[in-house]
């Protein structure tokens, strides 16, 4: 008998049917990785076993751990399985603390709950699962609070809190999601060695294939709330059935079709020595400012043509120097020129102009007051004489229809639009005025898969109508790869590498870049998979 | 923790001497003159250099902040002009009505508002949560001084539970003290526990929606003890910052109720001080007020760090 059996589950919120008929089985000591993206009801699947679902939310089907039926169980049951023989583990670790207790307390706090223990055995129990999850006493205490704790070891403190029962179920919905590809490379072995210990079954939530890939034993592909695909992952890379387990798997390996970078020697930004100094909060009052360097002394020069990547993990001062080089805060040594002019706070808005960027959230970055055409020709503000009536309206229309929407979507507000649509009304306003260098801000990343290889491909379109050079900036080195000609690493606030794109992932010359190359996750090469017989 | 509270002493005797000296600036350009308010409209005008060499009017402005100030450090708030006794003592007796007052409003205020706001967060959308919610809708429109006049109607004339007003001083005993001053207490506490209650209650609702609740909620918590061990200290640091406003509030803003009983209170003092143009009182009474308002947030910012150990370490 399986561990986990979901059978035919149904379930709406408020009416409206979000999962229609998930069926999935889960055996003890496997890994089941559940796949799909955004709205394909994955993560709601998971949170059904645990029955911590939204307000309004109507199941039926079945349920059963071990046999036991947990669907529309009884809270004071589920409550007693909870913590006890179903462990979770979430997508954001620095939410997922409670800031005002420490870690020890919180973990102890599942042991205290379930069992009859003392409190100075559960806290023996908890350093042990502390030090087992990689944070060994001696250098973190129990009295440490979660602000005092980076990202990833947030979510080892929530994987000791989910595990210290040893649960015979654990659930991780998109567990590494949030962190940087070193540290998410560390928490997805963590998760694999505790299965083998602990002989725990692990259902996976993620929208990552190539995580998928190492991790799981059998792979649930799921869309708008159905299961399309399930099988082992080996022998379903191997041979994927369902057409959209092959557009996704496509997607997410989706190289585009860059044209040749013009070779030219015009070099339109030149960024010689940067500096740029935090301070940081005083101690005393009259005690002298102390400064946090983020960018240390970084020179490059983007040429007229080129698309030059920008990688490296979080903190590593990526976003700080992006937003010295649009000239939004100063520089506290060396020089950015761009176009032969110096850029800084203060620079005329006809140099601005020159310098556009797409930002990374498609959500946030609209006012939802503002019909499309007044979004996209914000940038005209920059310009001595904006362009006025027909002309305006027909510059409209050309950035829409470069980005691939319709001129009749300058008259709708934002909220018509999805995501992907709102990433191509961002390109359009960083277009429109036609500058000289894009800037892109992690603007995929906040995407799917099938919509950010869409938006790649409009990229690389781009730069062949357009003439486009840019500075790609991004965590993702599989989308830097492809869409740069060059690329620059980044870390603690200098740039360890510095080579073609090709050239640096192939062989790459600083161990750092190493690392985050092999940390990566990576797809499996199908056509190596499909010679051997499953 | 230590350093969090030096700094918050620093600034909470920055904002003292700033406090008076806009006080004394702003009572320096008020026109008017004490002295010949207090000879009336055909003194001498010998008499009136008299009266304002004795008064101390004839000094230099630096000089009459220096003493006036000095003299607060002492306890010594200088003399009334109408009433020529020490303001030291006419506020100190005022003090022991509006205090003890004010403290009680604050602690009926905090026993309906926390019970309610909890109550009606867990029970979100419930009919107990619309009763609730209801209720204060109520307290926040109804003005407190018809509620006031309401108590007295119900509790001192039909019921004659109460004495309908005045106060018979903390001489008589603890309890005819208290007794007196709790139609009072009720007519202002009620308004402000119905804005307590409803903080209270949008706070936890946001603190309820948090990631940490639902890993509380995956840790084997139930939804009560989900509310009351991580969201409950989580949602106090708004509802501390009302309760703060609020006391000041009580302290100061009680001159309708102390009026519709009657009551000796602070309140009082200052209305019948500016009447008179009694200067040296508003001023010192002013500057009791900001001393006591600049006190209560002191006490808040430390609350705040009791509760929040990143506001411990961030200093």
């Amino acid at each position: 008998m399986s561990l986990l059996s979901i059978q035919n589950l149904d379930l709406s919120i408020h009416g409206n049917p979000i999962l229609n008929g998930v069926s999935l089985d889960l055996a003890q000591g496997e890994i089941v990785a559940i796949t799909g993206e955004s709205g394909s009801g994955k993560s709601l699947t998971a949170f059904s076993v645990m029955q911590l679902l939204p307000r309004g939310t109507v199941t039926t089907g079945s349920i059963k751990l071990d046999g036991q039926e947990v669907l529309n169980a009884p809270d004071p049951e589920m409550c007693k399985l909870r913590g006890n023989d179903i462990g979770m583990v979430f997508q954001e670790p620095m939410t997922a603390l409670n800031p005002l207790k420490n870690i020890g307390d919180q973990v102890m706090e599942t042991i205290l709950l379930h069992t009859n223990q003392s409190r100075d055995e559960a806290r023996k129990r908890a350093l042990e699962v502390l030090a087992r999850v990689g944070l060994p006493p001696e250098s973190y205490s129990l009295s440490r609070f979660p602000h005092e704790l980076s990202g990833g070891q947030r979510q080892r403190v929530v994987i000791a809190m989910a595990i210290a029962l040893r649960p015979r179920l654990l659930i991780a919905d998109e567990p590494t999601t949030a962190l940087d590809v070193t540290t998410q490379a560390q928490i997805l072995e963590l998760l694999k060695d505790l299965v083998q210990d602990f002989g725990m079954g692990l259902l996976m939530i993620t929208h990552d294939l190539a995580v998928v890939s190492d991790m799981a034993d059998r792979i649930v592909v799921m869309r708008s709330g159905e299961v399309v695909e399930t099988g082992v992952t080996k022998t379903l890379f191997a041979n994927m059935q369902h057409p959209y387990t092959r557009a996704l798997f496509a997607a997410s390996a989706h190289e585009v079709n860059l044209p040749k970078a013009p070779e030219a020697d015009d070099a339109l930004l030149i960024v010689q020595d940067a500096v740029r100094d935090y301070p940081k909060p005083r101690t005393t009052l009259f005690a002298q400012r102390e400064y946090t360097r983020a960018v240390n002394g970084i020179s490059f020069t983007l040429h007229k043509g080129e698309r030059i990547g920008l990688v490296g993990e979080s903190g590593c001062g990526k976003s700080t120097l992006t937003r010295a080089i649009l000239g939004l805060e100063p520089l506290q040594g060396g020089s950015i020129k761009a176009f032969g002019q110096e850029v800084a706070p203060d620079m005329p808005a006809a140099l601005r102009s020159g310098l556009q960027v797409v930002f990374q959230d498609p959500y946030g970055s609209f006012n939802p007051r503002h019909k499309v055409a007044r979004i996209i020709t914000e940038p005209f503000h920059l310009l001595d004489n904006p362009p006025q009536g027909l002309e305006r309206k027909n510059r409209v229309s050309d950035a829409l229809l470069a980005v691939g929407l319709h001129p009749d979507d300058a008259d709708k507000y934002i909220h018509a639009f999805s995501g992907g649509q709102r990433q191509r009304i961002a390109i359009a306003r960083a277009l429109i005025i036609r500058p000289e260098v894009i800037i892109f801000d992690e603007a995929v990343s906040a995407l799917d898969v099938s919509i950010r290889a869409q938006i790649l491909d409009l990229i690389a379109e781009l730069t062949q109508t357009h003439d486009l050079s840019y500075l790609f900036i991004s965590h993702d080195l599989s989308v830097v790869r492809t869409i740069t000609d060059r690329v620059l690493v980044m870390k603690n606030g200098e740039i360890v590498e510095d080579g073609a794109t090709q050239q640096v992932f192939t062989n790459p010359s600083h161990p750092y870049t190493a690392n985050l190359i092999a940390a990566a996750p990576t797809l499996p090469d199908v056509k190596a998979l499909s010679n051997v017989p499953a | 923790m230590l350093r969090y509270s030096l700094k918050r002493l620093l600034s909470l005797a920055i904002s003292l001497i700033i406090a008076s000296l806009v006080i004394f600036l702003v009572i320096e350009v008020a026109p008017g003159d004490p002295a010949s308010f207090m000879l009336g409209m055909n003194a001498q005008e010998d008499t009136l250099n008299a009266l304002r060499e004795e008064l101390g009017l004839n000094q230099s402005k630096l000089e009459r902040y220096l003493s006036w100030t000095f003299g607060m450090l002492q306890g010594d708030f200088g003399t009334s002009y109408t009433y020529r006794t020490p303001v030291a003592q006419m506020v100190a007796d005022r003090l022991w009505v509006s205090l003890p007052l004010a403290l009680y409003a604050l602690a009926l205020s905090t026993l309906i508002a926390f019970p309610a706001g909890i109550y009606a967060a867990s029970r979100r959308g419930a009919p107990g949560d619309v009763a609730v919610m209801g209720a204060t809708q109520l307290g926040v429109a109804i003005p407190n001084f018809w509620f006031a006049m309401i108590l007295v109607l119900v509790f001192a004339i039909n019921l004659r539970w109460f004495s309908a007003g005045g106060f018979p001083g903390w001489d008589e005993g603890l309890f005819t003290g208290l007794k007196a001053l709790t139609l009072p207490a009720i007519a202002l506490a009620l308004p402000q526990a119905a804005i307590l209650a409803r903080v209270m209650r949008s706070s936890l609702l946001d603190i309820l929606n948090e990631d940490f609740i639902r890993t509380a909620r995956a840790k084997g918590l139930s939804r009560r003890q989900a509310l009351w061990r991580h969201a409950l200290r989580n949602a106090l640091i708004p509802v501390l910052t009302i309760i703060g406003l609020q006391f000041s509030f009580l302290l100061a803003g009680s001159i309708i109720i102390e009026q519709v009983f009657y009551l000796p209170g602070l309140g009082r003092l200052v209305f019948q001080s500016i009447s008179q143009r009694d200067l040296i009182v508003v001023e010192s009474v002013v500057m009791l007020l900001v001393f006591a308002v600049i006190m209560v947030n002191f006490i808040v910012d430390l609350a705040y760090a009791f509760v929040d150990p990143r506001l411990r370490s961030r200093s």
